[in-house]
């Protein structure tokens, strides 16, 4: 956590309530996402207990499996959920623009213009927290590789159709999280803790209710105190007042009402379901309700100037996992090949870097953790004197003076760069002493000896120049899978294809 | 452990019988070494979960019965027919053929001691036997800071060479060959305490040689069919060993508390209402020092209660270990937001209160923080360099230089830019 | 673990020879050689790249950063002025400039200028992005502990079989990502390139140089115990062999006193009073820059088996873990009216030799100690720079905070257990200086 960020928890805990680490909005939220607060049973890996969805506030649809061991019940369950979320998932796949780009025949290698499509918007799942956000990708994994009557008629217990497909979308959604900055799934814990300090532990605020305790106290009620409500507070029956969040449910919860109930249910009394039903509903429509609050919250923010640049990789994600249903590839294996993981690695270190970049150059509050870090300052110039580069045609490097309260990390020849009619400036440090920087700029000045109009600062504007590069450069190409080098165990062979194998079954109910 | 610490403790603990240390606790030993309340606490066998209740802070800890059920299920199916299915994996895992045949001692007896020495015959036979040997449950001693501490393990098994390896079986799964590394790492923590105690009975009996990788067995994928993993816990074990041999200094805890000092709920008659003043109590546990840290809320049975004395004294730590990095001896929020209102040119102090500087608030005061202060610098000789500290001008009130300056200009700095940018004056950014 | 015995030459020769022999001659597609601080890696390199030449295999040569490939450039174009040698490098990313004085190399972003070159060397950055090319028979991969599988994964194509060399006590490579989904694969594409490659390549042959010729025999066993548990290896040069010395008696001051001690055994510890402090503790600092201005004050010398010379101030590092330290470091020095001395933080020292370092301990004055501060490569790239002497500064309760450090780590199943572990790494190392300690109150 960053010094400004610590002083902004700080100043939360005694103002009472929470306080902005953001001046604008820095992830894109979707005019229609869809809202989805799923439920566990505990200690079985992956057997639902029931889940809220959908993108109407008012009218979420609550599944909910009245006996979590029952493979039938299990399988309705997920059959719904595909019914009620794959329109939503699938809805945005054929609005599309084309783009035309560059690229080279297959055949011939000669440069030819590829047309390919781009869906333009996509869809949005948003979940209570980090832990939700997790029981997406374990549901896809569940899911993916389990067999349909159609596909598998051998199958001792096949699934209903679309729950594959429902999986590998879940799959993709819970992949694509793990890349920095990205909007596909998201959760509301990340998304109001990246925008607002509380006056508590990062570690706490993974409790949605705590969280927005501390964002929106009641009157007069400390932030600390509201939160230590939702933590802890119980009813007379000694349930949590604010149910946790989930996956996991409250174990007060589970023993004292639910369990019964079940066994209700079990024991074919008249009214047993619906009593399940309502249980696992009153758990969940706190927080569903706590989601959408923070969603009020966060659109009150204006929305920062690279957003909409960065949800259109996550656009090229979802076209991406679009084109690949439709060619009818398998499912994402178990796990990843060589060039898959370093590919996947390479690419969310440079979407990282991207992201801290726009974050700063999009809020001035984010560029005051970098300048406070060394890596970026800001000041007035105070001197502008014309240089020009050695050699037969000399191209101008003017030197500017900016007089500076940060202390950067910079020394002669580190190279800064400052935003100038939306490219990246590029100058080079020519002198730097306490209170005092020089740079040289050296490109966007146009093509002649003079350097265009507007290309460079004058003295008393005011400028900000980073260390870190605007936007970061391409990685390296990776070879394809099939060339994967000695060194890394060769091409995956077969025994990577049965990593899509179906997952064994006992005759048991249990999981 | 010395029979006056014993006694102490016992009087620590008052009528409340002991909750015996077993592997779960000195595993936890290792969560936060730094805090004394804890270790204290648990030497003296005190059920801190009580405590917490009657404090009026109890840890939101609970099991819920469906887990129960599903670990119990699951453990009794790795050990059907004899552990054949157990013994299968683990050959499968160590790729030696499956025995024929196994025995499987019977390890009943009386009482933990009881079952500990039958636990000791059982290996003894097993390795002097040369065969395959599975142990259900067996009890085993380790003496941690004087006194006997009896852990059960899920199972040992003992191979014809003599070597014998930790089980342990746990219901959260293996997917795809990973697992919760939280889990893993609290199974390890625990597991490394088990081949501590196998270690100190393979010494005492001469023979056997307990391995440092022991064998976690989950079930597998989404299925209920178990399947097993290799789990080196040589780390495990270097600290806990070091951190046994610290437990000494609870004697020094307890000498420093006031006489008197006890945790006794003073349970009424039907042997469950505490009949003790909170105050009372309260003073009594925080008479010893604690180190809070947010990592506690979902460890410690106090942890509510530490946090809440933890807010009290604006202690930082109650925002993160990490926030302390960059505050240097700062250690109250009050303190740093005093230091950071001089970049504001004092404005802070207009608005809001408790804004004035407060007296220096160290851990020590509060109970919480566990020693911030410089102390224990005893100018003992006997090093190199002897007594005197070189340099000559050791002249005591002096102003010192501790970096206090340095935090308190990054502190002013972070104040200023944080303000001009939500004031919208900043260059940069949207700039 | 057996005392080595014999000619530590002999043995390091021996061994040079098998790894030359393997490089040229065995029929693996590998060969890995683990060489600990200081005992002749880039020797080797060069040797293996002469050789190769010799041979006709017109070796490529990665390595990892601009500084290392121009350093095993400039020593390369020094043992053999008449091997043409090619330095390719990135378009923004110019060489120093000192190597076009060289005419034996020439330099260019474009490897097809640099077809007829008997040696072609870049960073494994500039490497992933030749393509279109017919293999290398031979590559040599310096720096391979430090270099990401990843990496390894884009150039690997560039050659059919390769020379691994590198320093496995060392900082590790690392990610700022999460990378845990990868957790235990063979190829997890954030561990380390030897890694990778020795679990898909288990039967390659691996060799171990097996004396630090930098390390005075004081440190050696130490280093060599503390972060080689299972690869110990020997110092070249016995006790009498090093000695620093001064011209100029002690004053007294602790500074003196612990200077005198590590000119004696190798090691000092200056330990100022527990506090809490912030990374740039100005009493550290001052304490650090007050050691460098009283051992060129005081007139060191050296003497080894290179002779005698005089201690200079370009024979100095100072090292610490943060470059804010390192600019304060830096600013004191200037202060004192010191220059010439190299300050420079863990990473960027990594591969240096100095006959003195002073180094401020990484977790002197903190709070708690985090895995970044406990990491194992980082304090034995300090405690492993110097060819004499060895002074620390820190406050005390370093071993207390050690101690006290919570032992909560994930165990992610699969990876194979790292050691040593840097928890236990420091302590070991805390032990040793703490008999080599003067206490100091500023």
């Amino acid at each position: 956590m960053s010094l400004i960020a610590t002083l902004a928890r700080m100043e939360a805990l005694r103002e009472g309530r929470a306080r902005p680490l953001a001046t604008v909005r820095h992830r894109h939220l979707s005019e229609r996402p869809m809202v989805f607060v799923p439920l566990t049973t505990a200690g079985e890996a992956g057997a639902p207990l029931g889940a809220l969805f959908g993108t109407d506030r008012e009218e979420p649809t609550l599944l909910v499996v009245p006996q979590p061991r029952d493979r039938d019940l299990r399988f309705a369950f997920l059959a719904q959920l595909a019914q009620g979320m794959l329109p939503y998932l699938e809805g945005y796949a054929d609005d599309v623009d084309v783009e035309v780009r560059k690229g080279k025949d297959p055949e011939t290698g000669e440069p030819v213009e590829v047309e390919r499509e781009l869906c333009r918007d996509a869809p949005q799942l948003l979940v209570p927290n980090g832990s939700g956000v997790r029981y997406v990708r374990l549901l896809g994994r569940s899911m993916r590789f389990r067999r349909t009557a159609e596909e598998a008629p051998d199958e001792p217990y096949p699934v209903p159709s679309r729950v594959p497909l429902l999986g590998r979308w879940m799959t993709h959604f819970g992949e694509r999280a793990l890349t920095p900055g990205s909007c596909l799934l998201v959760s509301m814990t990340d998304l109001l803790s990246r925008h607002w300090a509380s006056g508590q532990s990062g570690l706490e605020d993974q409790h949605l209710g705590a969280l927005l305790a501390w964002l929106d106290p009641p009157p007069g009620v400390h932030g600390s105190e509201a939160a230590l409500r939702a933590e802890t507070a119980r009813d007379e029956r000694g349930l949590l007042e604010c149910p946790p969040a989930g996956p996991a449910t409250d174990p007060a919860f589970d023993n004292k009402l639910l369990a019964p109930a079940i066994t209700r249910y079990d024991a074919g009394l008249s009214g047993a379901e619906r009593a399940v039903r309502d249980l696992v509903g009153s758990q969940l429509r706190p927080t569903w309700d706590h989601v959408w609050r923070g969603l009020d919250l966060l659109r009150e923010l204006p929305p920062g100037d690279r957003v909409a640049a960065r949800w259109e990789g996550d656009r090229w994600s979802y076209t991406g996992h679009r084109d690949r249903l439709r060619a009818g590839e398998p499912p994402q294996p178990k796990r990843d090949d060589a060039v898959t993981a370093a590919a996947k690695l390479v690419r969310r270190e440079t979407d990282q870097v991207r992201l801290d970049a726009h974050e700063a150059l999009d809020d001035p509050l984010v560029m005051a953790e970098r300048r406070l870090a060394g890596e970026a300052f800001a000041g007035e110039v105070v001197a502008v004197e014309m240089a020009y580069s050695e050699g037969r045609s000399p191209r101008p490097r003017p030197l500017v003076s900016v007089s500076t309260h940060d202390r950067p990390h910079v020394e002669p020849g580190t190279r800064v760069f400052r935003r100038l009619a939306g490219k990246a400036q590029e100058a080079q440090v020519a002198a730097a002493e306490p209170g005092l920087v020089v740079v040289r700029l050296v490109n966007q000045m146009g093509r002649g000896r003079v350097p265009a109009e507007g290309t460079v600062p004058e003295p008393g504007d005011v400028v900000c120049l980073t260390a870190f590069e605007h936007d970061p450069r391409p990685a390296a190409p990776l070879p394809p899978p099939e060339e994967t080098p000695w060194t890394h165990g060769g091409p995956p062979g077969e025994a990577a294809m049965g990593a899509s194998a179906p997952d064994p079954h006992t005759a048991e109910d249990y999981l | 452990m010395s029979t006056t610490l014993e006694s102490r403790l016992a009087a620590l603990r008052g009528s409340a019988p002991p909750r015996p240390m077993d592997a779960r606790t000195l595993a936890a030993l290792a969560a936060n070494p730094g805090c004394g309340r804890r270790a204290l606490l648990d030497a003296a066998g005190v059920d801190k979960g009580a405590v917490a209740e009657h404090l009026g802070r109890p840890a939101p800890f609970g099991q819920s019965q469906f887990s129960i059920v599903r670990g119990n299920a699951f453990e009794a199916r790795v050990k059907a027919d004899g552990c054949a299915e157990l013994l299968r994996l683990l050959c499968e895992r160590l790729g030696l053929p499956a025995p024929d045949e196994a025995a499987l001692p019977d390890l009943s007896a009386v009482g933990p001691a009881g079952r500990a020495e039958r636990t000791r015959q059982a290996l003894e036979e097993a390795t002097a036997a040369g065969g395959w040997s599975l142990l259900d449950h067996p009890m085993l001693r380790l003496e941690v800071a004087g006194s006997a501490v009896h852990l059960e393990p899920d199972a040992v098994v003992v191979r014809p060479d003599g070597r014998w390896t930790v089980v342990e079986i746990k219901s959260f799964p293996i997917l795809d060959g990973c697992a919760d590394p939280a889990k893993v790492g609290a199974a390890a923590r625990q597991s490394a305490v088990y081949v501590l105690a196998l270690r100190a009975l393979a010494e005492r009996i001469g023979r056997g040689e307990p391995e440092h990788t022991v064998v976690l067995v989950c079930p597998k994928d989404f299925s209920n069919l178990p399947t097993c993993a290799a789990v080196d816990v040589r780390k495990q074990l270097s600290v806990t060993v070091r951190q046994l041999t610290r437990l000494t200094r609870v004697e020094d805890i307890v000498s420093e508390l006031p006489e008197g000092t006890t945790f006794d709920l003073a349970l009424d008659d039907d042997r469950r209402t505490p009949r003790r003043p909170v105050e009372e109590l309260a003073a009594a546990v925080d008479a010893v020092p604690a180190a809070y840290a947010p990592d506690c809320l979902s460890v410690c049975e106090l942890a509510f209660h530490c946090r809440a004395r933890a807010h009290e004294c604006g202690a930082v730590e109650a925002l993160g270990r990490g926030v302390r990095g960059e505050l240097g001896a700062l250690a109250s929020v009050d303190e740093v937001l005093a230091a950071a209102a001089a970049g504001l040119g004092g404005a802070w102090q207009a608005d809001g209160e408790g804004s004035a500087p407060a007296e220096h608030v160290s851990g020590g005061g509060c109970g919480v923080g566990g020693g911030t202060d410089a102390h224990g610098y005893a100018e003992d000789g006997g090093d190199f360099g002897g007594g005197d500290f070189g340099g000559g001008d050791f002249s005591g009130g002096d102003r010192r230089d501790f970096g206090d300056d340095a935090v308190t200009w990054r502190l002013r700095e972070a104040a200023r830019l944080r303000a001009e940018a939500l004031a919208g004056t900043a260059a940069g950014g949207r700039a | 673990m057996t005392a080595p015995v014999g000619d530590p030459s002999a043995e390091a020769a021996r061994v040079t020879e098998e790894i030359l022999h393997d490089t040229l001659h065995s029929p693996r597609r590998g060969v890995v050689v683990d060489s600990p601080p200081g005992a002749g890696k880039s020797t080797l390199v060069v040797r293996a790249a002469r050789e190769l030449a010799a041979a006709g295999e017109k070796p490529m040569v990665v390595a990892q950063t601009n500084s290392q490939v121009d350093d095993l450039v400039k020593r390369l174009a020094k043992e053999d002025p008449r091997l043409p040698i090619g330095r390719l490098h990135g378009s923004d990313s110019p060489p120093d400039p000192a190597l076009s004085e060289l005419p034996s190399v020439v330099l260019s972003s474009s490897v097809g200028d640099l077809a007829g070159r008997e040696v072609v060397i870049a960073t494994a950055a500039k490497w992933a992005f030749v393509k279109d090319v017919p293999a290398w028979r031979h590559a040599i991969v310096d720096e391979a502990y430090q270099m990401r599988s990843d990496a390894l994964l884009k150039v690997a194509g560039l050659f059919e079989r390769a020379l691994f060399v590198g320093d496995p006590g060392q900082l590790d490579p690392f990610t700022v990502v999460g990378a845990d989904q990868w957790a235990g694969l063979s190829y997890d594409p954030s561990a380390s390139a030897v890694v990778t490659l020795l679990a898909h390549n288990p039967e390659l042959p691996q060799h171990r140089l097996p004396v630090s010729w930098r390390l005075p025999a004081s440190a050696a066993r130490l280093v060599s115990d503390a972060f080689y548990p299972y690869t110990p290896f020997r110092a070249g040069t016995g006790h009498e062999d090093r000695r620093l010395s001064f011209a100029a008696a002690g004053d007294g001051s602790a500074h003196d006193r612990v200077l005198d001690l590590a000119a004696e055994s190798g090691w000092g510890l200056l330990e100022l009073p527990e506090r809490r402090t912030v990374r740039t503790d100005p009493e550290a600092v001052a304490a650090v820059a007050t050691l460098v201005r009283r051992l060129l004050d005081r007139g060191g010398r050296t003497l080894s088996e290179k002779g005698t010379a005089a201690l200079t101030a370009d024979r100095i590092a100072v090292g610490t873990a943060h470059r804010d330290q390192a600019a304060a470091v830096r600013s004191a020095l200037a202060g004192l009216g010191v220059a010439g001395v190299t300050v420079d933080t863990a990473n960027r020292l990594q591969g240096q030799e100095y006959d003195v370092t002073v180094v401020l301990h990484p977790l002197s004055g903190r709070p708690d100690a985090t895995a970044f501060h406990l990491e194992t490569g980082r304090l034995c790239v300090l405690a492993s720079r110097h060819r004499h002497a060895c002074v620390v500064v820190s406050r005390a309760g370093v071993e207390r905070l050690l101690d006290e450090h919570p032992s909560t780590e994930p165990v992610q199943l699969g990876v194979t257990v790292k050691f040593p572990d840097g928890w236990e790494a420091n302590h070991a190392v805390l032990a040793h200086l703490n008999e080599r300690r003067v206490r100091y109150r500023p």
